[in-house]
């Protein structure tokens, strides 16, 4: 159902990203929906001069989890690709906070989620493209059904790849906090705020898994407004 | 974002206005450190109130910042913190390093 809510959701995209571009007129949008045949249905937005392309639509698909042992049907709420322009960042906080609120994560929820996506692609920016701008990196956004052993209530699924160098694994660590020193807290930040994060490289890509599992307070509120779009 | 400096008793605001992401955080800091290195400002106020986000790029820059000010003798004063703001500082376990007020009254009372 939160698929359905997100496709409802897609087509308001246009009046959230108007919104943002609204804040920032330097930037144009351009709207081509393509919508395909068969159980996929899928809108697509352009957004000229940021290299951003957003897919919102529903999409399932079954996925291989963890060690490939267990399947777990993930329902695609949203995929954007963009290229490594810090300017881009505002647009995917705003993307993915609206995200997390259809989803009726609670409010210091949605803000960590938003957090750490960002977090994410500025280390991915920094560190995985050198902070040159241009690069490609993919996000997309799973719903997780609930039910299972660690999601009772199921949750919110992140995965971003880049093509960028490889993170070395002493970067993956982070910093003591006891240091007062700039740099080094956004990894810090992303362990703080999401459920699950899991780096790995595959095919010369780097992954970032990140998941969010709605709490029972969220899910009750999920669950009574099943069906509407907030 | 956009940086707005007046003066206010003993020293300058520094008002913010915006994300302090990745892509501004660069301008803060070159505003920050002009204050207090090069004009040499003993009290520097940033009012945060229209701070919607920062990171830690932004944090970054306020620890550089604060290091700055103690290197010149001067103080470094925040206020109107929002929810997101006081949450990062939170996380990074830096609000007590700081010197945070609630109002510009109270900072610049203080």
């Amino acid at each position: 159902m939160a698929a359905r809510e997100f496709t409802r959701y897609g087509s308001n995209l246009r009046r959230v990203m108007a919104k943002y571009f609204g804040c920032h007129g330097a930037w144009n949008m351009a709207l081509s929906p393509r919508r395909a045949t068969g159980t996929q249905r899928s809108s697509h937005t352009n957004l000229a001069g940021t290299g951003v392309r957003v897919r919102g639509g529903r999409v399932s698909k079954n996925r291989a989890k963890g060690r490939g042992k267990t399947q777990s049907k993930l329902e695609m709420l949203l995929k954007l690709e963009l290229q490594s322009n810090p300017e881009a960042l505002c647009l995917v906080r705003a993307t993915v906070e609206r995200a997390a609120e259809v989803m009726h994560f609670q409010d210091s929820e949605t803000r960590a989620i938003v957090r750490s996506v960002d977090e994410a692609l500025a280390n991915v920016i920094r560190h995985a493209y050198g902070g040159r701008p241009g690069h490609p990196i993919e996000m997309s956004c799973y719903k997780m059904p609930g039910g299972e052993q660690k999601s009772a209530q199921g949750g919110i699924e992140i995965l971003l790849a880049d093509k960028g160098v490889p993170a070395k694994p002493e970067r993956l660590k982070g910093r003591a906090l006891d240091e007062i020193r700039p740099g080094g807290l956004g990894l810090h930040f992303i362990r703080q705020s999401m459920d699950e994060v899991e780096f790995s490289r595959k095919k010369g890509k780097n992954l970032l898994r990140m998941v969010k599992y709605l709490t029972p307070t969220s899910f009750a509120a999920h669950q009574k407004e099943n069906g509407k779009c907030r | 974002m956009q940086i707005d400096a007046r003066p206010a008793t003993g020293g300058t605001i520094l008002d913010i206005i915006g994300d302090i992401d990745l892509a501004h955080s660069p301008a803060m800091r070159k505003a920050l450190l002009q204050e207090i290195r090069e004009k040499k400002t003993p009290k520097v106020f940033l009012n945060l109130e229209k701070v919607r986000y920062i990171d830690s790029s932004g944090i970054a820059s306020l620890v550089e910042g604060l290091k700055a000010s103690r290197d010149q003798g001067s103080r470094l004063i925040l206020y109107g913190l929002s929810k997101t703001v006081r949450e990062v500082m939170e996380l990074s376990r830096l609000q007590k390093i700081f010197e945070i007020h609630d109002s510009e009254a109270q900072a610049l009372a203080s």
